[in-house]
């Protein structure tokens, strides 16, 4: 194998050919098929199905800035995305240095495997658990008014801390991934000898480790903001009245309301704005990298 | 600048221990050498004096003042690491100026500090580069400029030279006693390269599991080796073991090996004798002017190794295979099988305690 790739690259890349056809067959198919007819979709007046008439129209990219909902639920997402990738950092990242750089052996195994659980879990089953947990009479609930001497009423129930909370839970294991994997890569010794010149514990922090994981943090948030933006179960199930997103309508579009054109031109308008904001973030990213 | 005072460390990693009553006097402003095989605690003692890890007994002062509360920030040594440990992600002078900048040193005061202490170690020039586009000597004159750049009491070096190539490392070594004598830094320098021990210090210690075997100067170390290991370990040494006599020790065979250094052993115990190589004579018996009080003994050319300014000869005898060192000045050189007469004097003979 490593003889034939260094081959490969000798020759230039025709012996390489047998090798990459797989995937660019697989990609072919099971991407860019469905993404060109969904691309098609967008720009039609009503779907092609039961001998529906139907014709090529911008109005469905035009719904999106006539109508003001969109844009100011695009925003929304935005802001939710942003928030839940924050919330990972926080509660992520501290996770990965303890992995990282604090835990040895068995141990480390074990909280690792709890930190990688929600993946294994079915997404379906994570969020209705976290409907029992915080509903009023729920787990939550319950327990505070078994120890706390006053009676409280936790309701988080249909808000949008709940959004957050199960946006949370379902994404941070990617942030203590990819910044396990950076943070493990970081030798020890920097670290004494960033000591051994005076810095203190805090000093080396900001100034060596969190620079050096710089990599394993932007990855860990594009992994996280980009599928964010877009979610829409958590909202469904644990937001409510108040999980009304960008995303949402974009399901709604295509389960209910059966207006696939509108739903994909949403969707195409999505993608846009995340890559312009990644884009945008690259330069400022590679510096920081 | 400060001396640092070990006394009585002891360090145990679960039932091993790493360090083992250990006291020394690191003298301020000497070039200390910390001597001994892999694994003899080397790096655990100087993990302890940099305050990375702590005793489990004993005490450690840099300056006169007790440091086993201070944690290693507060403790002004300047540290060099075996893999260099540069800061993959800074520039040449950011990682120079590291140490400064934490302290919250004007930025000016960096730059010129930065700049003088890159020239000491001769990179002036390459500042701007970062440590993937150096060569290993040069980030090893970068971690030496980190290093003493904020003007730390105790310079620690843990194998600094063992990743470079032979003649780079004899080029560095005459570089850091140079910078070491132009800023006249305590300095304790580990190694397992007995050669650099010899060559670069005022003082050794050589370490064997966790113990201090013996502790002076080069000289004293290898002209008066108070051990077998430490005969052995510093430089090479015939060993003769037989009974004390009081003057020497009587041999199994019953030949005496006279002695007149070393310990004073009662007669009767258990006792060696260790010669260095270069120190024997050695020549095919027709001639020889009568030494009168050398030691002598007969044996037979094994093999014969020439290296141009000098040859080693292996001499069997009774079992035993000796090793000869000869400067090489134009005599003639004896042949593999040719009996052959050894001797040396008695002052190049010392005595130790089995
Ligand atoms: N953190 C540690 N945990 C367990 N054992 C250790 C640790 N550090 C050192 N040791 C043990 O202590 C002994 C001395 O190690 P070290 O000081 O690194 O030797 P040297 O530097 O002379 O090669 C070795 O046997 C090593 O395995
Ligand atoms: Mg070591």
């Amino acid at each position: 194998m490593a003889d034939q790739l260094a081959i490969a690259s000798r020759r230039g890349l025709r012996p390489a050919l047998p090798l990459l056809l797989p995937a660019y067959l697989w990609l072919t198919v099971a991407i860019f098929l469905p993404l060109s007819a969904m691309v098609f979709f967008s720009f039609m007046t009503d779907l092609p199905l039961a001998g529906k008439e139907w014709a090529f129209t911008l109005g469905n990219y035009a719904a999106f800035f006539s109508q003001s909902l969109y844009s100011r639920l695009l925003l929304s997402s935005l802001r939710l995305g942003l928030e839940v990738t924050l919330w990972c950092i926080v509660i992520g990242y501290p996770a990965a240095y303890v992995l990282a750089k604090v835990l040895k052996g068995r141990s480390r195994e074990a909280i690792f495997l709890l930190v990688i659980l929600p993946f294994w879990s079915n997404g379906l089953v994570r969020i209705f658990s976290w409907a029992m947990v915080l509903r009023e009479g729920g787990i939550l609930d319950t327990a505070l008014n078994a120890v706390l001497p006053f009676k409280i009423n936790i309701d988080l129930m249909y808000s949008y801390p709940a959004v957050i909370i199960g946006l949370v839970h379902s994404y941070v294991p990617y942030m203590v991934l990819t910044c396990y994997l950076t943070l493990q890569a970081i030798d020890d010794s920097l670290i004494e000898a960033g000591r051994s010149l005076g810095a203190s514990r805090r000093q080396v922090l900001w100034r060596v480790i969190i620079p050096l994981s710089m990599p394993g943090l932007i990855a860990g948030s594009a992994l996280i903001f980009v599928p964010v933006v877009g979610s829409f179960m958590e909202q469904r199930i644990l937001g409510g009245r108040t999980g009304t997103f960008y995303g949402t309508v974009i399901e709604d579009q295509f389960v209910a309301v059966f207006n696939w054109p509108l739903g994909a031109a949403l969707s195409f308008i999505l993608l846009a704005v995340v890559l312009i904001i990644l884009a945008l973030a690259a330069p400022v990213l590679r510096r920081a990298g | 600048m400060a001396g640092v005072q070990v006394a009585n460390v002891s360090r145990s990693f679960g039932a091993h221990k790493a360090l083992d009553d250990v006291s020394i006097d690191f003298a301020d402003g000497g070039f200390y050498a910390l001597l001994g095989p892999s694994g003899s605690g080397k790096t655990t003692l100087l993990r302890q004096i940099a305050g990375f890890d702590f005793p489990d007994t004993g005490r450690i002062a840099i300056g006169g003042e007790s440091v086993e509360r201070v944690p290693v920030e507060k403790r002004r040594i300047g540290m060099v690491f075996q893999n260099y440990a540069l800061f993959p992600n800074m520039s040449v002078a950011d990682n120079v100026a590291f140490g400064l900048s934490v302290r919250g040193e004007p930025k000016a005061t960096i730059a010129t500090e930065v700049q003088r202490a890159l020239d000491l170690v001769q990179l002036g020039k390459l500042g701007g580069r970062k440590p993937h586009q150096l060569s290993g000597g040069q980030r090893q004159r970068v971690a030496l400029a980190r290093a003493i750049v904020t003007k730390p009491r105790v310079l620690l070096l843990d194998e600094p030279l063992g990743a470079l190539d032979k003649a780079l490392r004899v080029d560095m070594q005459i570089e850091l006693k140079r910078i070491q004598r132009e800023i006249g830094i305590t300095t304790i320098f580990v190694t397992h390269d007995q050669e650099e021990a010899l060559t670069m210090s005022d003082r050794i210690g050589i370490l064997r599991d966790g113990r201090l075997v013996q502790e002076g100067p080069p000289e004293e170390i290898y002209d008066r080796p108070q051990s077998e290991f430490a005969a052995t370990f510093l430089g090479d040494a015939n060993i003769f073991r037989g009974d004390a006599t009081g003057s020497g020790i009587k041999l199994p065979d019953g030949t005496t090996i006279k002695a007149s250094t070393g310990a004073s052993v009662p007669a009767g115990t258990k006792a060696s004798c260790a010669v260095r190589p270069e120190r024997i004579q050695i020549s095919t018996g027709a001639g020889m002017p009568d030494a009168g009080g050398a030691n002598v003994l007969k044996g037979k050319v094994s093999k014969r190794i020439f290296a141009g300014n000098n040859s080693t000869y292996f001499v069997d005898r009774d079992g035993q295979t000796l090793k000869v060192i000869v400067q090489n000045t134009g005599a003639e050189r004896l042949a593999e099988g040719q009996p052959v007469v050894l001797n040396w004097s008695p002052d190049s003979t010392v005595l130790i305690a089995g």
